[in-house]
């Protein structure tokens, strides 16, 4: 019995010890064991709290490193607290426990993307409530449950820019196709009808077919190889959608069509690198996430300080990236996409 | 193997034997048997991280950290009551987060569609009810392993809730009601809808511990043929089992959508080994046979406790995950060890003194 006892006490003592060592760790590797700077931080003017954290909707997500980084280069900037916190899974239940925290703990502006438009509302009204000013980025709530949203792009933007690069690249005339997403993807068509009306300004330019890759490897990479068979004129192919633009190029760089069909899209450069760098692809697009991140710190410190409400038609200057003016429903608009290519694809990572 | 002791032991030893011989109702003494347990093992665990974590964690010891802890924990804990059971007859339900969306699906939808919440919230039991019964005939009629049932309804029940609803979410669910999802009572930060879980708590106690129904769980889940041959109709308890856990799981769902006021067809994703874990850190055997409901609202509470914590302190996400993690194997290599040691040092005492089993 005695021994029993005493493994039993070890075994006690020993979960204990290991739960009480990470909580100390936590405590006081990150930022200094205190997590709530509060009116102590040292604010560099009017004694503002800038303790801010950025939510994204999960961790360990290329995108969302990427925008964190940019994020921590404007706080560091301007001589914020900046932390990352997310939960592990994507999911709207996980975040809401962390905006509870991050409540608690009296940050001065919680940087979200969204899980859902709803579910965090609540959480994030409750923070409001406590003085936290909450920015949304990415992946917006409902408008009334944060101070401001910081938009990647506008709908406008993204059709405008791939319609300019596939003109560039086939020389302005000439048949094209579009692979898409799925049939009913809310951004994706908003986004085909956009690019119709752009193709008004280039009249040698003729949509011939839009197929759909359900947003699958395999699917986008057979629609691609039916493409260039049904339409033996094709000049080039727009993919607005990172599946189907990485699946397009898989197949034209192994195809006869390499170099001669023109593709273009938004990608991610990660994915799209090896194609680019082989000549398969010349030029694709995407909002760059280190900017956008960067940018939303600097919306964060523009609320908390005062300087902005969020309300339409404020303005504000985000560091290196200028000046910035609230649009309607209380966005800002990052701007137009970035464009990658052989020159600078190797300067970003995500 | 003390619970087995205890198994066997209400069953007043009959003495008609000739020679007086006196047995002992049972092999320790009652605070031993209360206090030398693996649940209050965790209980005291429990204890002391609160108490360590109130000292050195900025803002945790407060009644808002009680509430938004408790709120986190509700849907977990509902779901664990009826898992214990389950599991204790030898048996899993892996299903049971995919029932939580199909009920908030179904909820949602029916909502939207113009019913009143208790009518929609009913339905959305109902569908519970037939999901659980289900898994339940599967089991026990066609007798498959519950593993590979659950399984196959775990990817069912989510194909449905992701099916009706689609990427879309129904939001618009009225304020009255998700408020009373988070009312507190009083100051105390304690939510309302702990009520609920406590009566049943209490319900699912009572059956288990205190009713002949209860012990046929423990027996079916230390023999499922001996449990048949003392009377136990093991088909029987374990399919209304599987239709409470289904019905509860569905009860989760209802909650859990208006706590966050959104029906979505992915909420509650990966909850079940959640539960799963949370059960088996307060001490029930995942072969059957051994477990307490008290462990199991530790076991709860502690994941939830030290979750809450570390987030507070700052502990990225990564990192609770695999405190979590090492906990339970712990616990569970404890209890192995344990019981290797006890096997070992009963076998000379056993000679001695008559040991009430083996």
């Amino acid at each position: 019995m005695k021994l029993a006892n005493r493994l039993r006490t070890i075994a006690v003592l020993a979960t204990v010890s290991l739960a009480l060592t990470a909580a100390g760790c936590g405590g006081g590797g990150d930022g200094g064991g205190e997590a709530s700077p509060g009116a102590e931080a040292s604010a560099p003017a009017e004694n503002a709290n800038l303790a801010i954290t950025f939510l994204p909707k999960n961790l360990g997500n290329p995108y969302f490193d990427v925008s964190g980084k940019g994020g921590e280069a404007a706080i560091k900037e301007f001589g914020g607290t900046y932390a990352q916190v997310g939960p592990a899974e994507a999911t709207p239940d996980a975040q809401v426990s962390y905006i509870n925290t991050l409540t608690q703990q009296q940050v001065g502006a919680i940087v979200i993307s969204a899980n859902d438009k709803q579910a965090v509302c609540d959480a994030l009204t409750e923070a409001r409530d406590n003085g936290v000013k909450v920015i949304t980025f990415d992946s917006d709530t409902n408008p009334d449950c944060r101070d401001l949203f910081v938009n990647q792009a506008t709908a406008e933007g993204i059709a405008k820019v791939q319609i300019d690069m596939i003109a560039e690249q086939i020389g302005d005339a000439g048949e094209i196709a579009i692979l898409s997403a799925s049939a009913n993807a809310t951004n994706q068509n908003a986004w085909i009808e956009l690019m119709k009306k752009e193709l008004a300004n280039h009249p040698n330019i003729k949509l011939v077919d839009t197929v759909y890759g359900n947003d699958k490897d395999q699917e986008s990479f057979d629609k691609t190889a039916a493409l260039l068979q049904s339409h033996p004129d094709l000049k080039g192919i727009i993919s607005p959608t990172t599946v189907g633009i990485a699946a397009a190029a898989r197949y034209l760089s192994t195809s006869k069509a390499k170099g001669k069909v023109a593709l273009t899209g938004l990608g991610t450069p990660n994915q799209m690198r090896e194609f680019v760098k082989d000549g398969t692809v010349k030029e694709f697009a995407l909002w760059n996430p280190e900017d956008l991140g960067y940018l939303s710190a600097f919306a964060a410190r523009a609320v908390i300080t005062g300087e902005i409400k969020g309300t339409e038609g404020e303005k504000f200057t985000a560091g290196k990236l200028g000046e910035y003016t609230v649009g309607a429903d209380n966005t800002v608009v990052l701007g137009d996409p970035t464009k990658f290519n052989k020159e600078n694809i190797d300067q970003f990572d995500f | 193997m003390k619970i087995m002791a205890s198994v066997t032991a209400p069953a007043p030893a009959p003495a008609p034997e000739t020679k007086q011989r006196r047995y002992l109702d049972y092999g320790q003494p009652l605070w031993r048997r209360v206090l030398l347990t693996r649940e209050m093992a965790i209980i005291a665990l429990l204890i002391v991280v609160v108490i360590v974590a109130s000292a050195v964690v900025p803002k945790f010891g407060t009644t808002v950290t009680l509430g938004f802890l408790l709120l986190d924990v509700t849907p977990i804990l509902l779901i664990a009551l009826p898992m214990t059971l389950v599991i204790i007859t030898g048996e899993i339900d892996l299903s049971v987060a995919s029932m939580v969306g199909l009920s908030s699906v179904i909820f949602g939808v029916l909502y939207q569609a113009g019913l009143p919440i208790p009518t929609a919230a009913l339905v959305a039991l109902v569908v519970g009810a037939v999901g659980g019964t289900i898994n339940g005939l599967l089991v026990t009629a066609v007798g498959l392993p519950s593993l590979a049932v659950t399984i196959g309804t775990l990817a069912l029940y989510r194909g449905l809730a992701v099916g009706i609803l689609g990427t879309t979410a129904v939001t618009d669910f009225p304020r009255n009601w998700t408020q009373l999802a988070k009312e507190k009572i009083g100051d105390t930060g304690i939510p309302i809808v702990m009520i609920l879980v406590a009566v049943l708590a209490v319900i699912f106690a009572v059956v288990l511990h205190f009713t002949p129904f209860g012990r046929g769980i423990y027996a079916t889940g230390l023999s499922a043929e001996a449990a048949q041959f003392s009377g136990v109709r093991v088909k029987r308890t374990k399919l209304i089992l599987f239709v409470v856990i289904g019905i509860i799981s569905a009860l989760a769902g209802i909650y859990y959508t208006l706590r966050f006021g959104s029906s979505r067809g992915d909420n509650a994703t990966g909850m079940e080994l959640q539960v799963i874990a949370a059960v088996l850190l307060g001490g029930v055997s995942i072969f059957g046979g051994r477990g307490a409901l008290h462990g199991v609202i530790g076991g709860v509470l502690l994941i939830g406790v030290l979750a809450s914590a570390l987030r507070l302190a700052n502990v990225t996400s990564d990192v609770i995950n695999i405190i979590t993690g090492m906990l339970l194997v712990l616990s569970v290599v404890s209890s192995s060890v344990l019981a290797w040691v006890q096997s070992k040092r009963a076998k000379p005492a056993g000679r001695s003194a008559g040991t009430p089993m083996q």
